[in-house]
C-alpha cells in the first residue's frame, strides 16, 4: 500500500524484509525468522536483557529510554501475571513507521514481543493497533495466527516447555491511548485516561501486574539485536544510541519516505541528500525533528546528528522519527495552529492545564491567524504554553507546549506580521503554486 | 506502620509511613489547596492545585498523588508554585461563567476562595467562553455544565460512594462533560451527594436552588428525622411569614457519624415542615364536624374528659400510644404522663424491632453493641435480614465504605439478593422468613441446613459461611426485624462463642429505639426496666399501676369492647399502620397531637397541632444506641411541641406539673416527688443537678429539665453532658439497663419505607413525591 | 440483536483473550459499527448487557474514541487528513475540493446517504501526504484529480 523509497545511506535492520513478502510465516522463517526467539529460549532472562541493554537501544516510541533497563524493571517475582505490550497506536503527527513494520513485517514485532516476554517472564503479550490501520490488524491478525499454527505460540513454544499467548487488540481513534498507561486503560475496555504514577507500568500495570510496554519498530529490532550480537548493534548508530532507526521524512522534500538509517544521521545531510531537498527551488523555512510534539529547527540549527542526546542538545527532541520539513512558503502561526488544533483535539481532556490550555491556545491562535490578534497575544500564547509545561497530568500538555513556545520564541516577528488585522501574508503565496506536482 | 520525617517549608514534620503528601501537610496545619483531592476517595491528579515543589524533582509534584518518604523536602508556598496555582486558576476562569452573583454556590465555592487566594482575577483571554445550557436531570439535581471544573468528586461519590454509579464523563478534551446514566436524566438513587461534594455550583439542588444566599441563612445542626440511622445534618434557615423556614439540609459540618453522607431523605424531605397542610390550630369536634378552637379550650377540653375517665373508670380505660419520632424527653415524659398521672399501664407505641429482647439478652453484659461509627472501622461484618441500602441508608455507606477503604470483610445473610451483597465476602440466600434458623445453624444446629437452601447457596456454601464467620476476631452483626424475642437470644448467644462481637438491632424510626428505651410500653418502663419489678420508677414517681397494661392491638379490642373510654395518640398514626377501623374507636374519647390530619387524626375529638423534631429541642438514640441532640431550626408558628402539649394536658387535668417535671431547681423544685424529702434528706435531682454543674430549669416546658431526670433515672444514659451539647453522638450501653422482658412478637410491625418513602411525614414531603414521580424502577447497576 | 457470524465469532474468541470481560470493549465497539453503520441505542444496550457494563459506561468510552460515532453516516466516509505533513502538501485543499465536490461539510453526509465527509487528524500517512482514508482503505500522495477518481470509483461500487 504505501510506497517504498530506498536511499545508499540506508543500514536495513528493522526494514530488511520490506517488499519480501514476509507476511508469509514462511517466508518470514527463510528470511531468519523466529531463530532470535529460539536463541533467546536458550539465553534466560538475564542475558537477554543483557544483550538488550548492552545494544544501546533506546525506546522509538518517542521517550527514548533504554529498552534493557526497562525490562530490568520488571520484578521477577509476581502475584499477579505480567504481561508485555506492543504499542502500535502509532499516531504522532508526521510518523508514519510502525505503519510499515506491520504491513511488510508482522512477524518481527510478534518475535520481539516473545522476546521481551522471555526477558520478563511474561506468559501473555498484546499487540495494540490504532483503529485507523484495520487493514494491518488483519495482516496482524493472520500472522498470530500462522504463529500459533505453527506451534510457536501457546503451550510449550518451540518445544521449550515455555507458555505464551500473544493477542491482537484495536483501537477506536485517540491518540493519547499511544501513551502507555493510557494505553492500558484503553486495552481494558476504558477511555484512554493516563494513570497516575508512580505505580510504574513496570510494577502495576495492564490489570495491575508488572506490565512492559515498547514502540512496534523498537520490538522489530530485537531479533536483530538477538541474532547480530549487542556489539554489532551499537556499532551501527551513535555513541549511545545503538542501530538505525526509521525516519519518515515528510513534509516540503522531492523524495518523502521512510528511510532507515544509523542513529546519529546528520538531520542536514538527511534532508538535502536522503530526502532530495526541497521543491520547487525553495528555500527551507524550518524542520520539526521528531513528530508534532518535538520543537522546530531553524535551518541555521539543522547540522545535527539524528540520536537523543545530540537533537536534545540542540533544543529540540528526536522524538518518534518523524522529520517534518517546512519551506519558506509555509506561515507558522498556521502551522502553530494546526499542530494546536491537533492536541486540543486530542487531550484526554483528564486534566486542567492540559485540557484548557490547548483550548484556549487554539482558539487564540485561530483569532490571531485570522487577523484579530493584538500583541499581547503573543506574550499570553507564550505565558500559557509556559504554565502548562511540566504542569499537566501526562506528557500530552508539554507536547502542545514545547512546540508552541518554540514557534513563538523563534518566529516571534512572523507573529508580528499578523497582528491587527493584517492578513496572513503567506495565504496568498501558497495557494497560487501548490507544490504538489 | 512507623513515622517518617520531612521537612515542609521549613518545617520538620512527622506522619505514618505511606501517606500521601497533601494529608502530611494538613495535619501540620499547612493547606495545599486541590479540587479533585477528596480524602476516601481515588485519587486524580487532575486539577494540577496542589502542587508543589519537591527536592530532587525536576517537575513540580502532586501533593495529592505523592506518598511521604524519609528526608523530603517540601515547599509549598514558593513563588514557582504560586505562579502554577494562578495559572490553574487563570486557565478554569477562562471558561468558568462569571455568574457568582447569582450562583447557588456564591460564598461557599471552593473556586472562589482559590481565585482569591492566588488572585488570578485579571483575564488574559479575549475569546467567547464555551456555552452549554443548564440542565435538569432529576427533579432535584440541576447541572450546570459551564460551571464545572471537572474534579470527577461527583462521578467518584455516586460511584465508588454510593455504588450506584449513574455519573460518568462523556466525550474527551475541552468537550468533556459530567454525565447522568440516561442520557439527559438521572436515574439514581437521588442522595444528592453529588451536589454536596461539588467544590462550585455545577451541581445544585433542585429543593434549594434561588432560594437564598448562604449567608442570609441560619445554620443549625440536628438530626435527620427520617430513618433509624440518625445521620446529622446542618439545616439552613431562613425567617418566613409563619416562623423559620427550613430551606436547606446538607452536612456541611462533616462531624456527625455520618461524616460526608445524608441520603435524599435527610437531603431533601425536610419540606413536609412546611407543606401548606400543617395544622396551625387546635380541633374540636363539634356535632361531628372537627372545628377550630384556642389552645386554652383544646386543653381544658382534654385535661377535663381525661380526668373525668381516669377518675369514673380508672385509668385502665385511658389507652396511650407514643411515637417513634418526637424526642427521649418526649417519650420519657408521656412514659411518666400515662402511669403517674393518668394512672394507666396502657402505653405502647409502633414497634419495628425487639429492643426489649436485646436488652434482655445483654441485661449485664456490657461492651457488647456496636455503634454507627464501630461499623466504619470494624475489619468485619454480618449482616442478616433487612436491606440496609433501602432501610438503613446511613449503615449501608458505612458498610461500604469500610469494605472499599479498610478491606472489612461483609457476610451477608438474606432472603433476598439485597444490592450490599455486591460489596459481600459471602452472601447467603435464604428461603423467605428463614433467618431464625440461620441463626440457629450458624449456632451450632446442623439439623437446619436443608431448611436454608436456597438459590445457589449450596449446603457447603453455608457450611464455609459459618467457618468464616466463627473464624473472625472482631464482628460486628447486624440483624433487621426478622429477628425477634428468642431468636435474638440465640444470636446473642452465638455471639457469645466468637471471639470478639458486637450486635446492631435495626429499628426503623428516627427514635424508634428511643420510644423503646423510654419505656413506651404496657410492661416495660424507661430502661426496660418491668414495670412490675421496679423499686426505682415506685421511689423516682411515685406511686404506679402494679399490673402490666394494653397493648397496642388489646387496646383496640377494648375500645372494641367499649372498655377503653379515652386513647392519647402523641405523634402516631395507627389507624393507617395497623389498618385499624374507625368505627371501633368512635365511642372513646381521642386526642390526637399530630402535624397533619392523618386517618387517626381524622377521628379524634381533639387534634392538637404539633411540632416535629426539625422544631424543637431534646435527644434521640438511634438504631445502635447512639445518643445524639437534636436543635430547635425551623418554626412553624401556632404548634407546640408535643412536650409542652404533655406538660399542660397535666395541668389541666389537675396535676402539679411539678411532680412531672423538676424544673425550677433546689429543694423548692422536690414538691414531694421523693420520698427523700418528706423525710429530711436531701433531694436527689437536686444534688445531681450541682454534681453535674447544670443550672436549674426555669420553665416546665424546658426539655432539658426532663433530660436531666433522664439522666439520673434511666439506666446507661448518664452520659458526659457536655460532649452531648458539644454536638457529638455518645454510645449508650443497654447492658446497664433492666431485665427487661421478651415481648409477643407479632406486635413487631416493620414500617418497610424504603429510600424513598418515609411513613406520614414522605407523604406530605413534595420533594420525595417528585422523586418517586420521575423514577422508574432504581436499576441495580454492574460496579466497575 | 443480531450480528453477523462472523461478528460474534470474533466476539466469542476475544472474550478469550481477556482476564476481564469489558477489555474486549473497544475492538467490540468498532466492529459492531461496521456492521450497523453507527453506535445505535440498541447496540449500546446490547454491548453494556454482553459485557456487564452499563450503558452510561459504553456510552463514556464510545464517546472518547474519535473513529465512534452514535450517528449515522454515509456509506463510505471520506476522512481527510489535514494535519501538518498533509497540510504542508495542500490536504487543506484536497478537504475544500472534497466539500465542493460532495456538497457537504465537515461531519456531513450526503443525501443519498452515499459518502460522508470528515477532516481527520493524522492517519499515519506523512511520507505520502496528502491522504485520504475512505472508511479502512488509505489512498495517498493525492491531488484533486485523484480523488476525484478515487470518489467516481466509490460512488460506482455504491450503486452498483
Ligand atoms: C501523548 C502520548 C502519545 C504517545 N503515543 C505513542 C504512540 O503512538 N506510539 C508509541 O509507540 N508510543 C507513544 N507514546 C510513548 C509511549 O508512552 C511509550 O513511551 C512507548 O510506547 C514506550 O515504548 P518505547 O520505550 O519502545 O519507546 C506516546 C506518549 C505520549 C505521552
Ligand atoms: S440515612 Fe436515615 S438518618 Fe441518614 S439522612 Fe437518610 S433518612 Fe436521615
Ligand atoms: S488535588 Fe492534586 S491534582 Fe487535584
Amino acid at each position: 500500500m504505501a510506497s517504498l523509497v530506498s536511499h545508499p545511506d540506508e543500514v536495513r535492520v528493522v526494514s530488511k524484509r520490506f517488499g519480501q513478502g514476509a507476511t508469509d510465516i514462511d517466508r518470514y522463517l527463510e528470511l531468519d525468522g523466529y531463530k532470535a526467539v529460539q536463541k533467546a529460549l536458550g539465553m534466560g532472562p538475564d542475558a537477554i536483557i543483557n544483550e538488550v541493554k548492552n545494544s544501546g537501544l533506546r525506546g522509538r516510541g518517542g521517550a527514548g529510554f533504554s529498552t534493557g533497563m526497562k525490562w530490568s524493571f520488571v520484578p521477577q517475582q509476581s502475584a499477579k501475571p505480567k504481561y508485555v505490550l506492543c504499542n502500535g497506536d502509532e499516531s504522532e503527527p508526521g510518523t508514519c513507521k510502525d505503519r510499515l513494520i506491520f504491513e511488510h513485517d508482522p512477524h518481527s514485532v510478534i518475535e520481539g514481543l516473545m522476546i521481551a516476554a522471555l526477558a520478563v517472564g511474561s506468559h501473555t503479550g498484546y499487540i495494540y493497533i490504532r483503529g485507523e490501520y484495520r487493514y494491518l490488524l488483519v495482516i496482524m491478525q493472520k500472522a498470530i495466527k500462522d504463529a500459533y499454527a505453527k506451534g510457536f505460540l501457546g503451550k510449550n513454544i518451540f518445544g521449550s516447555g515455555y507458555d505464551l499467548d500473544i493477542y491482537w487488540h484495536g483501537g477506536a481513534g485517540a491518540y493519547e491511548v499511544g501513551e502507555e498507561s493510557a494505553l492500558m486503560e484503553s486495552l481494558e475496555g476504558k477511555r484512554g485516561i493516563p494513570r497516575i504514577r508512580p505505580p510504574f507500568p513496570a510494577v502495576v500495570g495492564l490489570w495491575g501486574g508488572p506490565t512492559v510496554i515498547n514502540n512496534a519498530e523498537t520490538l522489530a529490532s530485537v531479533p536483530a539485536i538477538i541474532l547480530g550480537g549487542a556489539e554489532w548493534y551499537t556499532k551501527l548508530g551513535s555513541p549511545k544510541n545503538g542501530g538505525t532507526r526509521l525516519f519518515c521524512l515528510a513534509g516540503h522534500l522531492n523524495k518523502p519516505g521512510v528511510y532507515e538509517l544509523p542513529m546519529g544521521y546528520n538531520l542536514k545531510k538527511m534532508i538535502y541528500e536522503v530526502g532530495g531537498g526541497v521543491p520547487n527551488g525553495r528555500s527551507l523555512k524550518a524542520v520539526v525533528p521528531g513528530g508534532s510534539s518535538t520543537p522546530v529547527l531553524l535551518p541555521e540549527e539543522i547540522d545535527v546528528a539524528m540520536d537523543f542526546d545530540s537533537v536534545a542538545k540542540a533544543g529540540s527532541m528526536l522524538g518518534s522519527g518523524g522529520v517534518v520539513v517546512l519551506d519558506d512558503t509555509t506561515c507558522m502561526v498556521k502551522f502553530a495552529l494546526r499542530t494546536m488544533k491537533f492536541y486540543k483535539h486530542e487531550s484526554c481532556g483528564w486534566c486542567i492545564p492540559c485540557r484548557e490550555g490547548t483550548d484556549w491556545l487554539e482558539k487564540t491562535l485561530t483569532r490571531f491567524h485570522a487577523g484579530g490578534g493584538v500583541k499581547k497575544d503573543i506574550d499570553n500564547i507564550y505565558y500559557l504554553s509556559e504554565n502548562m509545561l511540566g504542569k499537566t497530568f501526562c506528557p500530552l500538555g508539554d507536547a502542545a507546549a514545547m512546540p508552541t513556545m518554540a514557534f513563538v520564541k523563534k518566529f516571534r516577528k512572523e507573529f508580528e506580521e499578523h497582528l491587527d488585522g493584517k492578513p496572513c501574508p503567506f495565504e496568498k503565496a501558497a495557494a497560487a503554486e501548490p507544490i504538489l506536482a | 506502620m512507623p513515622d517518617v520525617t520531612l521537612t515542609v517549608d521549613g518545617k520538620k514534620i512527622t506522619a505514618p509511613a505511606g501517606s500521601l503528601l497533601i494529608e502530611a501537610c494538613k495535619s501540620a496545619g499547612i493547606e495545599v489547596p486541590s479540587f479533585c483531592y477528596y480524602p476516601g476517595l481515588s485519587l486524580q491528579g487532575a486539577c494540577r492545585m496542589c502542587v508543589v515543589k519537591v527536592e530532587k524533582m525536576p517537575k513540580l509534584q502532586t501533593a495529592c498523588t505523592t506518598g511521604v518518604t524519609e528526608g523530603m523536602i517540601v515547599s509549598t508556598d514558593s513563588d514557582e508554585v504560586r505562579q502554577a496555582r494562578k495559572a490553574m486558576v487563570e486557565l478554569l476562569l477562562g471558561n468558568h461563567p462569571l455568574d457568582c452573583p447569582v450562583c447557588d454556590a456564591g460564598g461557599e465555592c471552593e473556586l472562589q476562595d482559590m481565585t482569591f487566594s492566588y488572585g488570578a482575577a485579571e483575564s488574559k483571554f479575549a475569546e467567547a467562553k464555551n456555552h452549554r445550557d443548564e440542565q435538569q436531570w432529576s427533579p432535584v439535581v440541576y447541572f450546570d455544565r459551564p460551571r464545572c471544573i471537572l474534579c470527577y468528586r461527583c462521578v467518584r461519590v455516586c460511584g465508588e460512594g454510593m455504588d450506584v454509579w449513574a455519573l460518568g464523563i462523556q466525550n474527551r478534551a475541552v468537550g468533556s462533560v459530567i454525565a447522568p446514566n440516561q442520557e439527559d436524566h438521572l436515574d439514581c438513587e437521588e442522595c444528592g451527594m453529588c451536589i454536596d461534594i461539588c467544590p462550585v455550583g455545577a451541581l445544585t439542588s433542585g429543593a434549594y436552588r434561588y432560594k437564598t444566599r448562604p449567608w442570609e441563612m441560619n445554620h443549625v445542626g440536628t438530626i435527620c428525622t427520617h430513618c433509624g440511622d440518625g445521620c446529622k445534618t446542618t439545616l439552613g434557615v431562613r425567617r418566613s411569614e409563619t416562623g423559620m423556614e427550613i430551606v436547606r439540609g446538607d452536612n456541611r459540618d462533616k462531624s456527625g457519624i455520618n461524616g460526608d453522607f445524608l441520603c435524599v431523605k435527610g437531603r431533601y424531605a425536610f419540606d413536609f415542615a412546611h407543606h401548606q397542610d400543617r395544622l396551625t390550630q387546635p380541633l374540636i369536634r363539634k356535632n361531628g364536624k372537627l372545628t377550630p378552637s384556642t389552645w386554652e379550650e383544646a386543653f381544658e377540653l382534654v385535661g377535663q374528659r381525661f380526668r373525668e375517665i381516669r377518675d369514673q373508670s380508672g385509668g385502665s380505660a385511658i389507652g396511650v400510644i407514643g411515637s417513634n419520632r418526637t424526642t427521649n424527653e418526649e417519650n420519657y415524659l408521656l412514659s411518666k404522663f400515662a402511669r403517674v398521672v393518668l394512672k394507666t399501664n396502657n402505653v405502647d407505641h409502633h414497634r419495628t424491632a425487639d429492643f426489649p429482647a436485646l436488652a434482655s439478652a445483654l441485661h449485664g453484659k456490657p461492651q457488647k453493641t456496636a455503634s454507627m461509627r464501630d461499623v466504619l472501622n470494624a475489619p468485619a461484618i454480618l449482616v442478616i435480614g433487612n436491606d440496609p441500602t433501602n432501610q438503613h441508608p446511613l449503615l449501608g455507606w458505612q458498610i461500604r465504605t469500610n469494605v472499599r477503604l479498610r478491606r472489612a470483610k461483609l457476610y451477608i445473610i438474606n432472603s433476598a439478593p439485597i444490592k450490599l451483597r455486591r460489596q459481600a465476602t459471602a452472601f447467603g440466600l435464604l428461603p423467605a422468613g428463614a433467618e431464625a434458623k440461620a441463626v440457629a445453624f450458624l449456632a451450632g444446629d446442623d439439623s437446619l441446613l436443608d431448611a436454608l437452601l436456597s438459590g445457589d447457596t449450596t449446603r457447603d456454601a453455608w457450611i464455609a459461611l459459618r467457618e468464616k464467620i466463627r473464624a473472625e476476631q472482631k464482628l460486628v452483626i447486624v440483624f433487621g426485624s426478622e429477628l425477634r424475642g428468642r431468636d435474638i437470644e440465640k444470636l446473642v448467644g452465638f455471639a457469645a462463642t466468637l471471639t470478639e462481637a458486637k450486635l446492631i438491632c435495626l429499628g426503623d424510626y428516627a427514635n424508634s429505639r428511643g420510644a423503646s428505651e423510654m419505656g413506651l410500653y404496657p410492661d416495660l418502663l424507661p430502661g426496660y426496666e418491668p414495670v412490675a419489678a421496679t423499686k426505682t420508677f415506685q421511689q423516682e414517681w411515685g406511686n404506679l399501676p402494679p399490673e402490666k397494661g394494653l397493648s397496642l392491638p388489646e387496646m383496640v379490642e377494648s375500645a372494641k369492647a367499649g372498655k377503653l373510654k379515652a386513647l392519647y395518640v402523641v405523634g402516631s398514626n395507627p389507624v393507617s399502620r395497623f389498618g385499624i377501623d374507625p368505627f371501633v374507636l368512635s365511642k372513646s374519647f381521642v386526642v390526637v397531637q399530630d402535624m397533619f390530619l392523618t386517618e387517626t387524626a381524622n377521628i379524634a375529638d381533639v387534634v392538637l397541632p404539633a411540632a416535629n423534631a426539625y422544631e424543637k429541642t431534646g435527644t434521640y438514640t438511634n438504631t445502635c444506641g447512639d445518643l445524639q441532640l437534636v436543635k430547635k431550626a425551623g418554626e412553624v408558628s401556632d404548634t407546640k411541641s408535643d412536650f409542652e402539649m404533655i406538660v399542660r394536658i397535666a395541668d389541666a387535668i389537675g396535676f402539679d406539673v411539678r411532680g412531672l417535671v423538676p424544673f425550677g431547681g433546689g429543694t423548692h423544685s422536690d414538691m414531694g416527688q421523693t420520698r427523700g424529702a418528706q423525710s429530711g434528706e436531701a433531694d436527689r435531682h437536686a444534688v445531681w443537678l450541682e454534681a453535674h454543674n447544670l443550672e436549674p430549669k426555669m420553665t416546665p416546658f424546658d426539655p432539658m429539665a426532663i433530660l436531666d431526670e433522664v439522666q439520673r433515672v434511666v439506666a446507661g444514659y448518664d452520659v458526659s453532658r457536655v460532649n452531648l451539647l458539644a454536638g457529638n453522638d455518645q454510645h449508650l450501653e443497654i447492658a446497664e439497663s433492666g431485665a427487661s422482658l421478651i415481648q409477643p412478637p407479632e406486635l413487631i410491625v416493620p414500617a418497610n419505607d424504603d429510600l424513598f418513602s418515609s411513613g406520614t411525614l414522605g407523604r406530605y414531603s413534595k420533594t420525595l413525591n417528585s422523586v418517586c414521580e420521575n423514577k422508574s424502577a432504581v436499576p441495580e447497576v454492574a460496579a466497575d | 440483536m443480531k450480528f453477523s457470524d462472523q461478528f460474534e465469532a470474533r466476539f466469542t474468541e476475544m472474550l478469550g483473550h481477556y482476564p476481564t470481560k469489558r477489555s474486549a470493549l473497544v475492538p467490540t465497539l468498532l466492529y459492531a459499527q461496521d456492521e450497523v453503520g453507527f453506535m445505535s441505542d440498541e447496540v449500546i444496550a446490547e454491548l453494556a448487557s454482553r459485557l456487564d457494563l452499563t450503558e452510561l459506561e459504553v456510552r463514556n468510552v464510545i464517546s472518547y474514541y474519535s473513529m465512534l460515532t452514535t450517528k449515522p453516516r454515509g456509506k463510505y466516509n471520506v476522512q481527510v487528513c489535514t494535519n501538518i505533513a498533509c497540510m504542508l502538501r495542500g490536504g487543506e485543499e484536497l478537504l475544500e475540493h472534497c466539500k465542493q465536490k460532495l456538497g457537504i461539510g465537515h461531519k456531513g453526509t450526503t443525501q443519498d446517504g452515499l459518502f460522508s465527509l470528515e477532516e481527520v487528524e493524522c492517519i499515519g500517512a506523512c511520507s505520502w501526504a496528502p491522504a485520504a482514508q475512505v472508511n479502512y482503505d488509505f489512498h495517498e500522495n493525492l491531488t484533486n484529480e485523484k480523488m476525484d477518481q478515487v470518489l467516481e470509483d466509490y460512488k460506482k461500487k455504491g450503486t452498483q
